[in-house]
């Protein structure tokens, strides 16, 4: 017998994704774990009970697991927002999208006069020019907000800056002679204020308030995080590129083990200055220091660049506007050995490849790791993955690969990929939900958080409607239903992290882990899934209201 | 165009080239050769990149110590962080040489370096196997990869030549010049060059050859390589001299002149012009190249003044 308490929870309606009992009205709940979805007189049976009416006109689905996304969106919230859309901060308030470049700086001038210090660097985030016309954005429209101080605002896409005439003054990039073919220059010879690629951004990043030490290490944007977590549904994220330094895991087991941490962070350990050898020796110490809501020991690998950066590796014919192909970031040679050794030490292997060359590399090198190391149930993934075309996931499916697609790129890119990056063609198959389930390859989606904002039912939206911001569709054909969508971000993702044993459904013996909504997903017309009102979470048994207690 | 500062910039040698084709031996290489001059090697990373052991001094998270006062680090994505530190954390640095990764363009790199003030490029070395070169420019993956490696070179060291006849180098050779016709290309054998093509020619004195050449069956260095020095007038035009002596057919692999105030550094088909050291002798140039190759006639024809504009308008 025990003495724990059992909580069950009355709902307007319960989708479980449990195919043998898809709906339920009850939840009985007992230490943070569920008990059965069922009818109250049925969940009775577990013994005495208290009954909790605060869901009564709510839909409760599975806990949103969100696989691809970075924890370095909490850390951006500390920096002005001047994205094109509308975006929710951590605390709920909504900042509307900026409707020019005048708009633009006169949010950073208004944010500059709240700044304490003449020098203080103040730094922006979610920039997105393509919406203004050809019009670029210059130093001159930031050296109107501030000539003391150095401004810089990264770009949506997370691939370029641009900043005021301070900024490049300390960057000592302020300068006739300057030559670099991401560092475009005005008719005075000097620097027009956009900084392209990683290089050129690292020089101004620290300048403006984007520097390593800020971004690494950042517990209270591990918070922040965390609180968007809540606000989206989110009990199980993804923290998918970090190179988890000692003091970060201290500080992050330290942090999601506090009683009132609402979300299961999964960081994977970034492929990078290390061999195969010792990044698979570290995952594995990883893996040891794993707690319930903090999951650590897996491996994130870079294959290539991305497609809107032209740095994404495609196959023939290439980029639509003749642009030259793009980087890999790994050797083949590196990426058969670490998909070998990791598949014989049991460490699962997710990799970023952006253009289908890069995923067609990544089979590949899986395809012979594979013959050299049978491996039945590795679950690698491919991330992004989001040119992949009908052979490539037949192919996927028969290596046992799942893929993690990134619908919110329609939205977002989808003109532009339209137009300048692959073409009308190779756009409207681009993030091929459907394909991908046709031929059998388990499926996530996701936001790649802070690149779109964190937030599984606008991607299951973005899966489902492939609308871009102009309003095209980008490929009917590859519209998937809201019912595959919504299964896509509960038990789908958790199948890419092996964790669909424990969260992704609500049945028996799996975590209690809960998206809370106002609205029926199912009973909204697919057009407005986005739009489904959030009330927040249960996560472990533990209620958490998006709008504070 | 050639901001100069007192004592100039620290020269930045990149080498790139593919897996296999010994971007390490050369490191190793170098750091045995630095002789007193205090390199700092940033490498892509330990693991791939193995120092010899014997060289290690002692080791502290990403940076190794090397014998002779050189410095190993390890940069994986954060090279550029690794650049803006470095002349604050490792003051005495004299030289920097960066190791790319397999699947880098050094070209890319070098010109990310340029961004960075302390800096300036002295050489962008491409490291090939003779071997498998041309059936690497084939490959679908890597093909691009590999060619844009080669056209960024300033010299290409053609590494490997013991392990194909004489024939099927020679359509290498004649193949890598037609990738990259301004480069120079230097057929090696375990990365054995001459490590001042690399670590600069020293003041006042004629290069030192490559210190061991311990092939079977090699040439040996005097033999390999031959050196000029010759007196620079006074008038002469810096950049049209650096023009000059990097153009394609002279031969020269490295120069280095110091003229007043400046000093031309030339690297295969590259100038740079610098502020000089503060201990130069001024008024020579020292220059070397493959025996074989050198024109001795084109580098005095250099130094000659021509009526030309070109000469006058740089």
């Amino acid at each position: 017998m025990t003495s724990s308490p059992i909580t069950i929870f009355r709902a307007r309606r319960i989708l479980t994704m449990n195919p043998a009992r898809p709906e339920a009205t009850h939840v009985a709940v007992r230490e943070g774990r569920i008990l059965g979805a069922g009818p109250l007189e049925e969940l009775a049976g577990w013994g005495a009970y208290t009954l909790d009416d605060s869901f009564a006109d709510k839909v409760l689905m599975p806990g949103f697991v969100e696989g691809h996304s970075h924890a370095a969106e909490g850390t951006f919230w500390r920096y002005t927002y001047l994205g094109r859309f509308d975006r929710m901060d951590p605390e709920g308030k909504v900042w509307p999208g900026a409707e020019s470049i005048e708009d633009v700086v006169a949010r950073l001038q208004e944010a500059e006069r709240k700044l304490a210090t003449p020098t203080e660097a103040l730094a922006g985030w979610g920039l997105d020019p393509i919406y203004y016309g050809d019009r670029r954005v210059v130093r001159a429209d930031f050296d109107r907000v501030s000539t003391t101080r150095a401004v810089g605002v990264m770009h949506a896409s997370g691939h370029i800056f641009n900043v005021n005439s301070r900024a490049l003054e300390l960057a000592g990039l302020l300068r006739q002679g300057v030559n670099h073919p991401g560092i475009p220059l005005g008719d005075d010879g000097l620097p027009t204020g956009e900084l392209k690629g990683p290089e050129a951004m690292t020089i101004v990043g620290a300048h403006v308030g984007f520097d390593r030490e800020a971004l690494a290490n950042d517990e209270a944007g591990l918070r922040r995080f965390a609180r968007l977590c809540v606000r989206q549904g989110v009990t199980t994220a993804t923290d998918l590129a970090n190179l988890l330094p000692d003091d970060a895991v201290s500080m992050m087991a330290r942090v999601t083990g506090e009683a009132g941490f609402p979300v299961r962070i999964v960081s994977f350990r970034r492929f990078q200055a290390l061999t195969p050898e010792q990044v698979v020796d570290m995952a594995v110490k990883l893996k040891a220091k794993s707690t319930d809501r903090l999951r650590l020991g897996a491996i994130k690998l870079f294959v290539d660049g991305s497609i809107q950066g032209f740095s994404a590796r495609l196959r023939w014919p290439g980029y639509y506007n003749g642009a030259p192909n793009g980087l890999w970031y790994t050797p083949p040679e590196a990426i058969s050995g670490l998909y070998r050794l990791a598949l014989q030490k049991g460490v699962l292997v997710h990799s970023h490849t952006n253009g289908d060359q890069a995923t067609e590399m990544a089979l590949d090198c899986l395809e012979g790791a594979l013959l050299d190391q049978p491996a039945r149930d590795h679950r690698f993934t491919l991330q992004h993955c989001q040119l992949a075309d009908a052979a490539q996931f037949r192919r996927m499916a028969r290596l046992g690969m799942c893929a993690n697609l990134f619908p919110n790129h329609h939205f977002y890119w989808g003109d532009q990929h339209c137009e300048t990056t692959v073409g009308p063609e190779r756009a409207m198959r681009m993030n091929a939900c459907a394909t991908a389930l046709a031929s059998g390859v388990p499926l996530a989606i996701h936001s790649d958080a802070p690149v779109t904002p964190l937030g599984p039912l606008f991607t299951a939206w973005g899966a489902v409607n492939r609308r871009t911001a102009s309003g095209r569709v980008l490929g009917t054909t590859e519209c998937i239903s809201v019912a595959d969508a919504l299964r896509t971000i509960t038990l789908g993702a958790a199948w890419t992290l092996k964790l669909d044993g424990e969260v992704g459904s609500i049945e028996c013996g799996k975590r209690a882990d809960f998206a809370v909504l106002e609205d029926d997903p199912l009973e909204i017309a697919p057009e407005k899934l986005k739009d489904v009102r959030i009330w927040g979470t249960v996560q472990g048994g533990r209620l958490f209201p998006a709008n504070g207690a | 165009m050639s901001e100069t500062r007192p004592g100039g910039r620290l020269p930045v040698t990149v080498i790139g080239g593919y897996l296999g084709a010994g971007k390490t031996t050369l490191v190793n290489r170098l750091l045995r050769a630095a002789d007193g001059q205090r390199l700092a090697v940033l490498v892509n990373d330990f693991g791939a990149t193995p120092i010899d052991r014997d060289l290690i001094v002692s080791s502290a998270g990403d940076t190794l110590e090397i014998s002779g006062g050189c410095i190993c680090c390890s940069y994986g994505s954060d090279l550029m962080d690794v650049l803006m530190a470095l002349p604050e954390r490792q003051p005495d640095i004299e030289r920097v040489v960066i190791e790319t990764s397999g699947v880098a363009l050094p070209g890319m790199v070098a010109s990310a370096v340029t961004l960075l003030l302390p800096y300036r490029i002295d050489g962008i070395v491409v490291m090939v196997d003779v071997e498998t070169v041309r059936t690497m420019a084939e490959d679908a993956y890597l093909g691009d990869t590999i060619t844009r490696q080669l056209g960024a070179a300033d010299l290409v060291v053609a590494n490997r030549c013991d392990l194909v006849d004489g024939a099927s180098l020679q359509q290498t050779l004649a193949w890598l010049a037609t990738e990259n016709p301004a480069a120079r290309i230097l057929p090696a054998t375990r990365a054995e060059i001459a490590p001042d093509l690399l670590l600069g020619l020293r003041d006042g004195a004629l290069p030192r050859l490559s210190a061991t050449l311990t092939t079977p069956g090699a040439p040996d260095a005097a033999s390999l390589y031959a050196s000029l020095e010759l007196d620079v007038p006074e008038d002469i035009d810096v950049a049209e001299l650096g023009r000059r002596l990097s153009a394609p057919g002279t031969g020269v692999l490295r120069a280095k002149g110091i003229l007043g105030e400046v000093a031309l550094h030339v690297v295969g088909r590259r100038f740079e012009i610098d502020a000089a050291p503060a201990d130069a002798k001024p008024g020579r140039l020292v220059v070397i190249g493959l025996r074989a190759r050198l024109d001795r006639r084109a580098v005095e024809q250099a130094l000659q003044p021509r009526l030309s504009t070109s000469l006058r308008s740089a």
